[in-house]
């Protein structure tokens, strides 16, 4: 399986080399999509997972017992709907196609899981709809 | 042949046929422009994007003791309004910005809060905060003014928009290697992506290509509200290239708009921000057209594919006033995601709402089925195709050697 989270863990691990432990003894590949370490505050990292559903679930215990906060990406990523106008304008910078326009509909859909929380989209959106609630 | 009268006299009594465009378009495939003409009693259209030439006059009523906003200055939540008219009397404008937002200074800039979103809160029944200053007169004494005003404390509050609802649009590419930042969106470098505005076959103007119905006085939806066409919309220009039977191939005919923003809907008129370009509003809009004869059948059962747009080079030609275009697309192309330029194959992106502007076309059809909605009858036309009109451009002096 392949699946995009974000883990969240606080300032006393990172000395913890928990990617590699992903790897080494998960045998999951990762992808880094995005991160923030901080010596001094709370961290995030954005990663894309992939291996057998059992290394995945034990890559995620590992993360969890390690003290980690595994989120799912849709979490973070949010479109409001109220506010939203489907004009387009997102999908003109949304390089992974995560947001598309439905060409029935001519309404703006959202993938989360093609999303790499990039957050062009959040600061091209021209009705402010689209909002990221990582909190570095 | 009907007449507006008529058909306002089936609207009364239940008995009218109102489709929207998109049902006008297969209804006439199926029976022709003939039958469809006999059929079909009134297509709506609508159309939902930026409209920069927007704005809100307001009367905020007189104070204790007067002050005379007239002449001095005012904001509307922090946003500078213009007030160069009677005491009380002011109007926001879309793009305006708060003195203080840096602009274009932090490149490109987030133009996060301006006019629209004045207008867009004052709709939605909100406090806004206004500020004055004054100089004072025996007659108006006071000279300062703070204080909140909302849509329901105010006396006149209407939407008068200079220009709305263009009759089609550029399409915009960027042949440089840099990103740019226009009204148009993000263009990316090197051709790699258009940008395109206009609901194409929904498209108000596009329907009635030759203001044959449209006219000063049409009654219209507008930002959720009734409205009407006051004036033809500043750069209105009949005179573009046009295809045989009439249908403009470049940015044409424009309508300015009148209408009570208290009754409005701010999920049809939304405070907008343009990255690296400014504030504005999205603006619904939507217009009704008689079927009063065979050639409105035509015209408003037209497609996407009979609808031509222009590709200009935002990069360079558009900000230098070049009048060059690169080629010519029509909106079925533009709408399936990608165009050919001269060879090459671009990812198009709109600018305006496809499904707000189907939205309006079905509210307004709702509105005259329930005969809460009657047609107008223009009390004079616009400019048409033939008329003096041209574009000036403006050409600068030295203020020096004039």
């Amino acid at each position: 399986m392949k699946k995009r989270i974000i883990i969240r863990f606080k300032k006393n691990m990172i000395d913890k080399p928990i990617v590699y432990r992903l790897a080494k003894d998960f045998n999951l590949i990762f992808n880094i999509l995005r991160a923030n370490v901080l010596p001094k505050a709370d961290s995030i990292m954005v990663v894309e997972l992939e291996g057998s559903d059992e290394d995945y679930q034990r890559g995620i215990e590992y993360l969890v017992q390690t003290g980690c906060d595994i989120e799912p990406i849709e979490q973070d990523i949010k479109r409001d709907e109220a506010k939203c106008v489907h004009c387009g304008v997102c999908t003109s910078v949304c390089a992974p196609s995560a947001l598309y326009l439905n060409r029935d509909t001519m309404k703006v859909e959202f993938d989360y899981e093609r999303c790499v929380a990039c957050e062009l989209c959040v600061r091209v959106c021209p009705v402010k709809a689209l909002n990221v609630y990582f909190d570095y | 042949m009907k007449t507006i009268d008529e058909i306002n006299e089936k609207i009364r009594s239940g008995k009218a046929v109102v489709v929207t465009a998109e049902e006008m378009i297969e209804i006439t495939k199926e029976k022709g422009t003939k039958k469809a003409s006999e059929y079909v009693d009134v297509v709506t259209t609508g159309t939902f994007g930026p409209m920069c030439s927007s704005g809100m006059f307001l009367n905020v009523g007189h104070s204790k003791p007067r002050i005379k906003i007239g002449g001095g200055r005012c904001t509307l939540n922090d946003v500078p309004a213009y007030c160069g008219l009677a005491a009380v009397d002011i109007y926001i404008g879309a793009t305006a910005m708060p003195d203080d937002d840096p602009r274009n200074m932090v490149y490109p800039g987030a133009f996060k809060y301006g006019g629209g979103h004045v207008i867009e809160e004052f709709i939605s029944g909100r406090d806004i905060k206004l500020v004055a200053t004054a100089y004072g007169t025996d007659c108006y004494p006071k000279k300062k003014i703070e204080t909140y005003i909302n849509k329901y404390n105010v006396n006149e509050a209407y939407l008068f928009n200079p220009r709305n609802s263009y009759q089609n649009y550029n399409v915009a590419v960027n042949l440089t290697n840099r990103i740019i930042y226009t009204y148009m969106g993000i263009v990316k470098p090197n051709l790699h992506s258009a940008n395109y505005c206009s609901a194409g076959q929904l498209s108000p103007l596009l329907k009635d290509p030759k203001y044959r119905t449209i006219g000063i006085g049409t009654k219209i939806f507008l930002g959720g509200g009734v409205g009407f066409v006051t004036w033809n919309g500043t750069q209105h220009n009949p005179n573009v290239p046009r295809s045989p039977d009439g249908i403009p191939r470049a940015g044409a005919g424009t309508l300015a708009t009148i209408g009570d923003a208290k009754q409005m809907d701010p999920s049809f008129l939304k405070g907008a921000s343009f990255i690296g370009y400014g504030a504005t509003m999205f603006v619904g809009l939507g217009i009704p057209i008689p079927v009063i004869d065979e050639e409105m059948a035509y015209f408003t059962s037209r497609s996407d594919e009979d609808y031509w747009a222009q590709v200009v080079d935002y990069g360079n030609d558009y900000p230098n006033r070049n009048p060059v275009s690169l080629c010519e697309v029509n909106y079925a192309q533009l709408k399936s995601g990608k165009i050919n330029v001269n060879g090459t194959e671009v990812p198009t992106f709109p600018i305006s709402s496809y499904s707000k502007a189907r939205e309006i076309a079905e509210l307004l059809k709702d509105w005259i089925i329930s005969g809460r909605f009657l047609l107008t009858n223009p009390v004079a036309p616009l400019p048409g195709v033939g008329s003096e009109i041209k574009m000036n451009a403006l050409e600068v002096r030295d203020i020096e050697n004039p």
